[in-house]
């Protein structure tokens, strides 16, 4: 896989919660990684590790706790709020909830549209109402569904909605947040399948969000696997597959239901602790069958090459 | 393929040939086509709304009550002001429909005219509150952290101190007349509409809609009157509709006790306070208004309920 | 094998504004005793209206029964008054969410809600009750159970609560558990776990499961026979071997090979379905599928197919099974 030039380099990003009590969730606990052009780096974990906090700080819709983010070699974090708001046509999301990301009570063409006035793209009406046309036609929809009301609409083409929304400004990046976990299966290939034909077509770069190990696995070059707040194990998908190093990469692909009642009948499980402590994890909780560490002491090492994996800091 | 031991053929109609069995595919374009007729939300209200016999019973009354008290008085060849002390207390009859109180003035005119004074008291007073309660509520909501801390406790503290005290006070420093009213009624009247602004405001901000709205560069602006408020807009009609009945209920509170508007200018309430000395003897001077102020306020109440249904389809589905 | 719940011929509409959606337009199926039968189907197949029908859940209005029959244990469950329907409830038949968050009440502690179940339905005494109690959770793999009984449901986890779930629906022993998309909302980690419960559970009680779900893999896992809805028909049924190894439905076909495998090699692209499933408010008159199915011809779109059979387990609904498309079509 031959890949362009570094577009998104992540450095010891950090984005902690403030949580009742004087408490402080870290969300986000130092995490470090790079998309090269055209790549789409697929980032897993279970819900409440982290993962879709990154996608948002990485979009400084979160201010980071601490950490950068630079796009083309331009920290986003320190932009104006102006030159951020140019920034943000580079970058865009798709996000988990077709039915929570689209506004109620705008029609499909003002929420393809917004994006177009907000950076005043659109000379006119006809303009506006002829790119929102093209946009729809991109993602497969009706343009004469244009004037429609999102509720209208199944999910799997809200979040096509969703996705020509975020092509509206012809972004060069796009965190693709959970895109297909709300949809049904046989949704799923085709969203996941416009989105692998926008990216060979619009040369576009993605960060894909998901806890299905097995789309994340089909859609992604490199994997990184995030718990609590870190990334535990970062390699090429095929590789992460093949050989997974960390105990908590090992339990997840365990995890995973096969289509295959042959498969599944021989399958050995790998149980992870459920310590039945809720969301809120502590750091010294990253016990996983096969020893417990403290994570707060971890580094990732490269084992072999492009192989990252979370290890406990020598000394 | 398995050997297939047993297979039972499904049963065929007789007329089928060859040709029933072409291809033809999948077809993407009737695959994809949107069946149901297409309703904005609003309307989709509407029409539930319609549908809501109890609530749009409700809407006419108010309507009817509206439109008489705009144009009952003139129906009579009597005003509000006259005296006639030689005609007071009179059982309603063919000149004076609703009789006529103590000093002889026509309780039909007087009773249209209350209820004149009464809703314009009401809906001027909801009005206020709508604008100063979304103002400051959304302000709240909206920027959240030490501005929404310092105006929430502001607004606690307002809401503390009792209502009636404020109004007293001011209508001691004031002249009683209308304005004064509405202005006693505004001023800890706007604060349950901010709290209702701001909670929905807050539950709206972190919707994934509003930040993709943030994800594409929209400003405070657009975020708050495009997508915030529009999205409010139920709860926001909703209050508007119960608070009126309050405030007219206020109002008549205060004229009864005496702080509202004075004589000859009526109000509901003023009018049920001067027909309490002889209701006994002359019940009608008290039935008419008293019926009428019941009657508004049932109406605007049920229209309130029926408004949260339709806005609200979550509620009941 | 006996079966313990016969659906024959079922129906169920919903009434709404501008018409009728038709959820389930005709459901046939058995369930054995001690089988664990899926119902597989994307949103709005009518699975877990098929489901909700059978425990009695469904206010009606809006839905109504339009025809069939529920039997259970030869009893037709249409028919029973409320007041017998929640004798069963809980008692013979149990019944597990999606949503372990909202399906435990917040302010009763874990072990009171397992107990009122068994003082209710077993006349059980309250020591009785308890001993049972700690027993089941125990059971569903919740470790310090005594401790854990007297806890609320927002001290538990996502996982925890639904291994409470299935404790509480398992705590009079029914003879049916119905299960409603149980792991949807959990981690697959946590799924897994869930699976091996219920699969456990089984053995040991001998109860027959429905498993409503959309996630074929966890059909294989599980599961002894399958019934894959689509549009509140059936469109294929059988074993779990005839499914996965000889699916006979397009439908059926096409949402195994739009499913990504982790043992499949990168670059192989998924095929889709492509489409939307049909508006039940107006259904097609023809095979519900057609619009979406690769193979469709033109008797589709005009009469919906009955079955063809394949063996005593297997059956599919399609025209591309019928002997005359064969002889149109004999290269396929």
């Amino acid at each position: 896989m031959s890949k362009g030039k570094t577009l998104i380099e992540v450095e010891g990003l950090k984005k902690y919660f403030n949580v009742g009590g004087g408490g402080v969730l870290k969300a986000v606990n130092d995490i470090s990684f790079s998309i090269a052009e055209g790549e789409t780096l697929g980032l897993v974990g279970e819900s409440g590790c982290g993962k879709s906090t990154a996608g948002r700080t990485i979009l400084r819709l979160y201010e980071p706790t601490a950490g950068s983010v630079r796009f083309n070699g331009v920290d986003i974090n320190t932009l104006s709020p102006g030159k951020m708001k140019a920034m943000r046509r580079d970058m865009q999301m798709i996000f988990q909830d077709p039915y929570a990301s689209l506004n109620p009570r705008f029609t499909v063409t003002d929420i393809i549209g917004e994006a177009l006035d907000i950076h005043k793209m659109a000379g006119s009406r006809k303009e506006r109402k002829k790119r929102v046309e093209e946009l729809l036609d991109m993602v497969g929809l009706n343009p004469d569904h244009a004037t429609r009301y999102p509720h209208e609409f199944s999910g799997g083409q809200r979040q096509r909605i969703g996705i020509a929304r975020a092509l509206a400004v012809n972004p060069k990046f796009i965190i693709c947040d959970e895109p297909i976990s709300a949809l049904d299966v046989s949704i799923q290939a085709q969203v996941v399948n416009l989105l692998e034909d926008l990216q060979n077509r619009l040369g576009l770069t993605y960060l894909f969000i998901a806890h299905d190990l097995s789309m994340v696995k089909h859609i992604s070059d490199r994997v990184a696997v995030m718990y609590l707040g870190r990334i535990v194990e970062l390699a090429e998908s095929e590789e992460l597959y093949a050989n997974p190093l960390h105990p908590y990469t090992k339990t997840l692909l365990s995890a995973i239901p096969i289509p295959d009642p042959e498969i599944e009948a021989n399958k050995k499980r790998i149980i992870h602790e459920d310590h039945g402590n809720g969301p809120i994890h502590t750091d010294k909780d990253a016990s996983v069958s096969g020893g417990t560490y403290d994570l707060e002491n971890s580094e990732l090492v490269e084992v072999s090459k492009g192989h990252f994996v979370s290890m406990p800091k020598k000394g | 393929m398995e050997a297939n031991q047993q297979i039972k053929v499904m049963p065929s109609p007789a007329d089928l040939t060859a040709d029933d069995f072409a291809r033809i595919g999948a077809d993407e374009k009737q695959a994809e086509i949107i069946q149901r007729e297409s309703v904005s939300a609003l309307k989709d209200a509407w029409q539930r709304l319609l549908s809501n016999k109890l609530a749009m019973t409700a809407l006419f009354i108010l309507i009817a009550i509206a439109l008489m008290s705009i144009f009952g008085p003139l129906m009579s060849k009597f005003n509000y002001y006259s005296n006639d002390l030689l005609s007071g207390n009179m059982k309603p009859n063919s000149e004076h429909w609703f009789g006529t109180d103590d000093f002889g003035r026509d309780m039909f005119v007087r009773t249209w005219y209350g209820a004149r004074i009464s809703l314009v008291v009401g809906l001027v007073a909801a009005l206020i509150d709508l604008c100063i309660g979304v103002v400051y509520g959304g302000i709240m909501g909206f920027f959240g952290g030490r501005v929404d801390t310092i105006m929430n406790k502001f607004s606690e503290i307002l809401y503390a101190i009792p209502y009636l005290l404020v109004t007293i006070l001011l209508l001691v420093v004031m002249e009683p007349s209308l304005v004064t009213i509405i202005i006693a009624l505004t001023i800890t009247g706007w604060i349950n509409m901010s709290w209702i602004v701001r909670g929905e405001i807050i539950q709206l901000k972190n919707r994934e809609f509003v930040l993709a709205s943030r994800s594409m560069g929209a400003g405070s602006g657009r975020l708050l009157f495009r997508h915030l408020l529009p999205n409010a807009l139920g709860p926001i009609i909703v209050t508007v509709t119960l608070s009126v009945p309050n405030a007219i209920f206020a109002e008549a509170f205060l004229s009864f006790l005496g702080l509202g508007v004075q004589a000859p200018v009526a109000s509901l309430g003023s009018m049920i306070n001067d027909a309490l000395t002889g209701w006994l003897y002359y019940p009608w001077r008290m039935l008419f208004p008293a019926v009428l102020i019941s009657l508004i306020m049932l109406s605007f109440n049920i229209l309130g309920d029926g408004l949260r249904d339709a806005l609200d389809p979550n509620l009941k589905n | 094998m006996e079966p313990i719940l016969q659906v024959k011929d079922l129906h169920v509409s919903f009434q709404v504004k501008g018409g009728e959606v038709k959820a389930v337009r005709g459901m046939n199926f058995e369930v054995g005793k001690g089988e664990t039968v899926a119902i597989v189907g994307e949103s709005g197949s009518g699975k877990s209206v098929t489901a909700q029908t059978i425990m009695r859940l469904i206010p009606s209005p809006p839905s109504i029964v339009k025809q069939g029959e529920i039997l259970f244990q030869g009893q037709d469950i249409l028919k029973k008054s409320n007041k017998q329907m929640e004798a069963i409830r809980g008692k013979d038949i149990g019944m597990i969410f999606q949503d372990p968050m909202t399906s435990l009440n917040p302010t009763i502690r874990i072990g009171k809600q397992i107990t009122e179940v068994l003082i209710k339905h077993q006349k059980m005494s309250a020591g009785e009750a308890k001993k049972r109690a700690i027993e089941m959770l125990k059971l569903v793999g919740i470790k310090n159970a005594e401790a854990r009984f007297n806890q609320y449901p927002h001290e538990f986890s996502g996982g925890m609560r639904q291994r409470a779930m299935i404790a509480i629906a398992l705590a009079c022993r029914p003879s049916l558990l119905i299960a409603d998309e149980p792991t949807t909302a959990l981690d697959v980690t946590i799924q897994a776990q869930i699976m091996d419960v219920m699969k456990d559970m089984q053995e040991r009680l001998g109860t027959s499961i429905i498993l409503i779900t959309h996630d074929l893999g966890v059909v294989a896992g599980m599961c002894d026979r399958v019934i894959v809805m689509y549009a509140g028909e059936v469109v294929e049924s059988g074993t779990k071997w005839e499914i996965f190894k000889n699916p006979q439905h397009p439908y059926t076909k096409g949402l195994l090979r739009s499913m990504p495998r982790l043992d499949q090699k990168k670059g192989e692209p998924l095929i889709p379905i492509i489409g939307t499933p049909p508006d039940l408010i107006k259904p097609p008159i023809g095979c519900p599928f057609a619009a979406r199915c690769d193979k469709a011809m033109k008797v589709c779109e005009r009469i919906d197919p009955e079955a063809t059979v394949f063996s005593d387990t297997h059956l599919a609904r399609c025209w591309n099974l019928h002997p005359m498309a064969k002889e149109v079509h004999p290269n396929e």
